[in-house]
Order: C-alpha cells, then structure tokens, then sequence
C-alpha cells in the first residue's frame, strides 16, 4: 500500500523550464556541413575536390566576367578599352540585340510580335493556371488566327476563311452523324482539307478585293531571330500535345487501319532524323506540290517539326495509358459512358497527369530543337548569332552571343521544367 | 418462381413475374478455351441471386457479359428488354440501366467522392449538376459516408471505397445490380459494412445478381443460389435446400470446402 502511494505522491511545477538550445552538435550550419558535406571520408574528400573546382573555376572567370565592357560598337572597339585585359565584349549584345529578338521584321512594326507575345500570355493562362478566369478560354481558341494575323499582317480575311475551315469541318460532322463515327470524322478531316486547299486562296481573293480590310504584311524571310524560335516552338508544343493523344489512342485501337496507320507513321517519324525532316521541307516538298503553290517556309517547318514531336508524344502518352490500370477502363464502360466520354474524362486526365514529366520532356526537346532551322536556311538566334559575326565590325567574337543565346533559352526551359513540377503538385490526388 | 422465403426480412422482398434478365444458351470462348457454355437463365424483377463456384469457374465472366464488359460467341442475353449484340447504342443503354460492383471498386483515383458519383449522372443521363449532386449526397447518405464526399478515393479506406463505388453506381438509377466478389478484397472488419449496404439494398427490392462466397450473405438475402462449375450452371436452388440438402457432388464438395473450416 506504501508503495504505491509513493508513486502517485502528488507534485505541482511552481517554475516552468525555459526553452533550451539543442546542443551545437546538432544546429544549424555544423550540423548541416557535418551531415551533407564530410559525412565520410569519400564525401569529405569530394567536398574539397568541389570547392577546388569552382575555385579554379571563379578564379579563372572572374576576371572575364568583371571587366566586361557593355559600350563599344565593334570588337576592335572593345579590345582598345580592355587594353590588353581578359573582358567579355558584351557590347555585341548591347548593339545587336533587337536583330537577335526579331530579326530583319521592320523596326516600326515591332509592336506586333510584342503585341502577340503578351496577348499569347493572355491565352495561355487558363490552360495553365485553375485560378484563371475560364471565359478567357474564349479568347484561347481565337489567338492562333489572330497572332497569325499580327505576325504576317495582310488582309484580314486569310485568317478568317482559315477559321471558317473548321466551321466546316464541324458541319460536315454534324451533316454526317448518322453514319457512324468513322465515316463522320474522315468525312469532317476531308470537308476541311478541300476547303483549306482548293475553296480558300479564291475565297480570300473575292473577299478582299471586295473588302480590303487588312494590315502590313510582312514576309516570312524578314522573320528571325528569338521570335522564330518562339513562333515555331509555340505552335509545335500547342498541336503536337493534341495529335500526339489522337496518335497513341491510333495506336492501342482495334481497328487494324488506324492501328497500322499509327504504327507506321510513329515508327517512321521516330526513325528519321529531324534534319532530313527539315530538308524535306524546305527542298522536297516544292516536287510534290503542284507547281505554283507558295506554300511558306515557316508553316511548312512548322508542320515538319509538330510531326516530329508528335510522334515522341505519342509513345509518351501511351506509356501513360499503359501505366493505368484495366479496372479504370472497366469502370467507365460499366457507367455507360461512350469511349471518347471515357476518354476525355476517365482515362486521358489520369494517362497525361501520369505523363507529365515526358511531355513536358518532349516540349524542352522541341523548343531547343527549332534551332535545327538555321540549316535550311531560316535566321534562328543562331543563325542571326552566325551572321552577326560574319560582319566586320564583330568578327572573332563567340562567347559571348552563345552564352546569351543559351541562357535566354535556359530561362524558357527551365521555366517549363518548373512549371510541369508545379502542375505535378497540383494534380497529386492518390494520397500514395 | 421462388416461393419458400425463411429469413424474417424476406418478406418485405417481392419478385415481381417481368423478366429483368434473360439468357439462352449463351456461349462463350477465350480464344480457344471454351469458359461458359450453354448458359440458360433467367431473372425475374426484384430477384437477389448469388453466384458461387470454385476459382476460374467462369463466375465474373457470366456476370460481365450481361454489361457486355465482355462479349459472348453464342446465343442470346437481352437485359431489360433490350439485347446485347455488337450495336454500340443498346450496348450503352444497358450498361447505364446496369450497375455494377467490382472487386477492387474501380473508383476514379483523380475525382473526388462527389464527383466519382455524379460523372455518370451528369454525362451519360445529362442531369443538371445540381440534381446530380444532390442524388449523390442522397446516396451517400445511404451508404453512411455523406462526410467523405470531398475526399479522394485515395484517403478513404476499403470498406469506405466499396460503399462509395456502391453509391457511385445506386446515382444511376439502375434497375439491376452486379457485384463481382464486393467483400473479397476488403480486411473482415470491412467486410460486415459492405454486406449491411447490399443487405439494405436488397430490402429495397433491387434486383441483384452477386458474385460472393458469402455465405452468410447468400441465407439472408438471396432467394436463388447459382453453383457453377467449368463454364457451367451445376446446381441452382433457394439457399435453404441450396445449403442443406446440396443435390450435385461437384456443389457437396465445394461447400464442404467453404464452410468445412
Ligand atoms: N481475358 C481473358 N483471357 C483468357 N482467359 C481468361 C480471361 N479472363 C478469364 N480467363 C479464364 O477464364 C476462366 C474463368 O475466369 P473467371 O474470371 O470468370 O473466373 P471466376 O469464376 O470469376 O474465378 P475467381 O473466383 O477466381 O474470380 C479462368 O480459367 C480464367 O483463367
Ligand atoms: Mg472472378
């Protein structure tokens, strides 16, 4: 009994215990350096063989970086300021940088590509961020016409009889609804295809004879620059994420022509350089037109470079659609809703969520890639870079225009990479 | 028709004479393996009808062809009036007349409970997403979970996504209910919630067909019990003389299996 009541003799804090320091051990730096940087004897020694290296590194490139000279108008110009002393010459940016940005397009126009770059921010918003106002999207599907119309300029009705192609593809979707989905949308694809190719060119030129309504045009050779890059970069990553779903859903049908068609097509493009693909762009496909036809450069290595990302996309995606398990199929079937339903709403929200990190992949791999352009002849940031250099005033210099070029380039993807982490936190649902 | 009801609830359960599902001679191939054949059966409004049989008898593939989730070779299933063939629309208008309950619930990870159970609703039967959510709070009310609607799946556990995947289907309004094996993936303390919800269902005179080896579930509520073997119907009988006095050696053997230990 006296035990017990030993235990429970009663006791009442009078003072309370201050809050007391970890010991040091365990704070702050010393920890963090003890834990992350000499945690062993192999990380000790690769912390120091670090440090060696980005000192070297700084020691080397301080200098350079330091004495850069922003104002000269030649290089010549820059080696007598520099006097003898290691310096980047970033005056050939300071000069050239409008050139770099847009190319030959006309100085007094260059309120248009701005314009479209800020209004393209406006569109993209609602795709990208939940918190965006969704009438806004409204506004999405009306921006391609309209940046193409402020891009090249010309009469108004090109881009409005264009548009009108897919109101007549819709029609013809809505004329052939009896007849099966197949017949439905092959028959829509052609209705839109005939209109584009043979109705629009005389259609536009009726209309605008009869009412000339219509802004500067401005050809696709005075193009160039980070605005190509841009404008191709844009409009591969915007259609090839759509055809890519249509491409691998091709894929895993059961009917063997679309199943075939896909494979062939995925197989194909995978298997063939993006290069030949821009050659065959620029040279081949003037023998398979019908003579006559001016079919511009930049549509055409638009239309090259979708396909080409499509196709990684496409087996991007399907990883996605393999990686879903069959019981999610079954359950959309089992509430009746119809396979593009079951698509849309079941299988293509989960597949993509699933595939982010390769989509997003495949539009890194896209946007660095429409530098493959200078090739055949258009004036990318590099081949601006190129003909910049080739000019007396800035012969001999490199650095300097490749570390600018790469880092406004860096900034986009990286922008990108962030933004695909973002979105990834965003659509976490599975509580794994 | 059955007639011999021994639960005390069963009473309340009435079979009306409409046939709601009707099977003849139905057949049906994997490949070359032949895993349903001749099948003859019929289910008449308001029947609670409980498959069971050993593994690889064929149990979810008979249940899975009447929403056609696949399809059969032979002879003919019209569910509801309406007969399933390779005609996309009947196969459509079947399955939003069918519910059905899958093992592993089948719920869509990327939805929240509310959403999981008005998609449906609002897609396929084009209720305004205000009615649909209300039947869906009705539902899972019913189901006793109206507090977890704007979970995920993933946050709720298996008893909890069972009734949810129950409820999901009951928004429909379907006029028959599947369920293929419901309680065998769930820990037993689950098992008992899930039961009590078909329980209460089958009270309310919803015409079930369920897959299960519960045979406790079987007694209290099923008034026909279904004994396949080998792609067949072996033994079909109201539960009583289904249980005691089992007619076939395959079905004396497979029950002394199931309830021997
Ligand atoms: N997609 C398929 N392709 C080929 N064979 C299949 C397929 N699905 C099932 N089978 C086979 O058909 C037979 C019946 O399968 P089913 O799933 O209907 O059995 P079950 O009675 O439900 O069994 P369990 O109690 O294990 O669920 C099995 O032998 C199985 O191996
Ligand atoms: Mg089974």
């Amino acid at each position: 009994m006296s035990d017990t009541h030993a235990q429970t003799v009663p006791f009442v804090r009078d003072t309370m215990l201050p809050e007391a320091e970890p010991p040091a051990s365990e704070m702050g730096a010393v920890k963090w350096i003890r834990e992350n940087l000499f945690n062993g004897w192999v990380s000790a020694v690769l912390t120091v063989l670090s440090i060696a290296v980005v000192a070297f590194l700084v020691y080397e490139l301080f200098p350079w970086f330091a004495n850069s000279v922003w104002n000269a108008n030649s290089l010549t110009e820059c080696r007598q300021i520099l006097d003898g002393a290691t310096g980047a010459c970033w005056a050939v940016i300071r000069v050239n940088w409008l050139q770099l940005i847009f190319g030959f397009y006309p100085p007094d126009l260059y309120w248009r590509p701005i314009l479209a770059f800020v209004l393209l921010i406006v569109a993209v918003a609602p795709v990208l961020f939940p918190a965006a106002p969704k009438n806004l999207l409204y506004f999405s599907a009306v921006y391609p016409f309209l940046a193409v119309w402020l891009l090249w300029g010309g009469t108004i009705w090109g881009v409005l009889v264009a548009a009108m192609g897919f109101g007549v593809g819709y029609l013809a979707l809505r004329l052939l609804g009896s007849f099966g989905t197949l017949i439905q949308t092959g028959g829509a694809v052609i209705a839109a295809l005939v209109w584009w190719i043979l109705l629009a060119a005389p259609i536009i030129d009726v209309l605008s004879a009869a009412l000339p309504i219509g802004i500067e045009a401005v050809p696709s050779r005075e193009f160039g620059g980070f605005m190509i890059s841009i404008i191709i970069g844009v409009a591969g990553i915007a259609l090839s994420l759509p055809l890519g779903i249509l491409l691998a859903l091709g894929r895993q049908s059961n009917m063997p022509l679309i199943k075939g068609v896909s494979v062939v097509f995925i197989e194909f493009i995978r298997g063939v350089p993006l290069i030949t693909l821009l050659f065959t762009a620029s040279l081949l496909l003037n023998y398979f037109l019908p003579p006559g036809t001016n079919f511009d450069l930049i549509l055409r290595v638009i239309i090259m470079v979708t396909l080409f990302a499509t196709a990684y996309m496409a087996e991007v995606i399907r990883g996605g659609l393999a990686a879903l398990p069959r019981g999610q199929y079954e359950g959309a079937d089992a509430l009746g809703l119809d396979y593009w339903k079951a698509q849309r709403l079941i299988i293509m929200p989960q597949a993509l969520k699933i595939s982010i990190p390769g989509i997003v992949n495949t539009f890194i791999g896209l946007f660095k890639d429409t530098t493959l352009v200078v090739f055949i002849g258009l004036l990318d940031p590099i081949g601006r870079a190129s003909a910049i250099r080739a000019t007396s005033d800035w012969q001999g210099i490199y650095w300097e225009l490749f570390i600018f070029i790469g880092a406004v380039f860096w900034v986009f993807c990286f922008g990108m990479s962030r933004y695909s982490m973002y979105l990834e936190r965003r659509l976490q649902t599975d509580h794994r | 028709m059955e007639t011999t009801n021994t639960a005390v609830n069963r009473s309340q359960m009435t079979v009306s004479d409409e046939v709601a599902i009707q099977i003849t001679n139905m057949n049906k191939w994997y490949g070359a393996f032949h895993v349903l054949r001749d099948i003859d059966m019929t289910v008449h409004r308001g029947e609670r009808i409980v498959i069971c049989g050993p593994s690889g008898s064929g149990k979810s593939t008979l249940i899975r062809c009447i929403n056609r989730l696949e399809e059969h070779q032979k002879g003919q299933i019209i569910v509801d009036g309406t007969e399933l063939s390779s005609d996309l629309k009947n196969i459509d208008k079947v399955r939003s007349e069918v519910g059905m309950v899958f093992q592993h619930f089948n719920l869509f990870p990327h939805l929240t409970i509310l959403e999981n159970c008005t998609l449906a609703p609002i897609w396929v039967r084009k209720v305004p997403k205000r009615e649909a959510e209300e039947t869906a709070m009705h539902f899972l009310e019913k189901v006793k979970i109206p507090e977890q609607a704007h979970k995920y799946p993933g946050q709720l556990s298996g008893g909890q996504q069972q009734r949810v995947a129950i409820a999901r289907s009951l928004c429909m309004k379907p006029r028959i209910m599947l369920f293929d094996e419901p309680t065998s993936a769930l820990d037993p303390e689950m098992i008992k919630e899930v039961l009590d919800t078909m329980i209460q269902l089958a009270e309310e005179g919803m015409t079930m067909l369920c897959v299960t080896h519960e045979m406790g579930f079987a007694q209290a509520v099923a008034n026909r019990v279904i004994f396949m073997d080998q792609g067949q119907i072996v033994e079909q009988n109201e539960p009583y003389e289904f249980f005691n006095n089992p007619q076939s050696d395959r079905t004396k053997l497979f029950l002394s299996q199931i309830l021997g230990h």
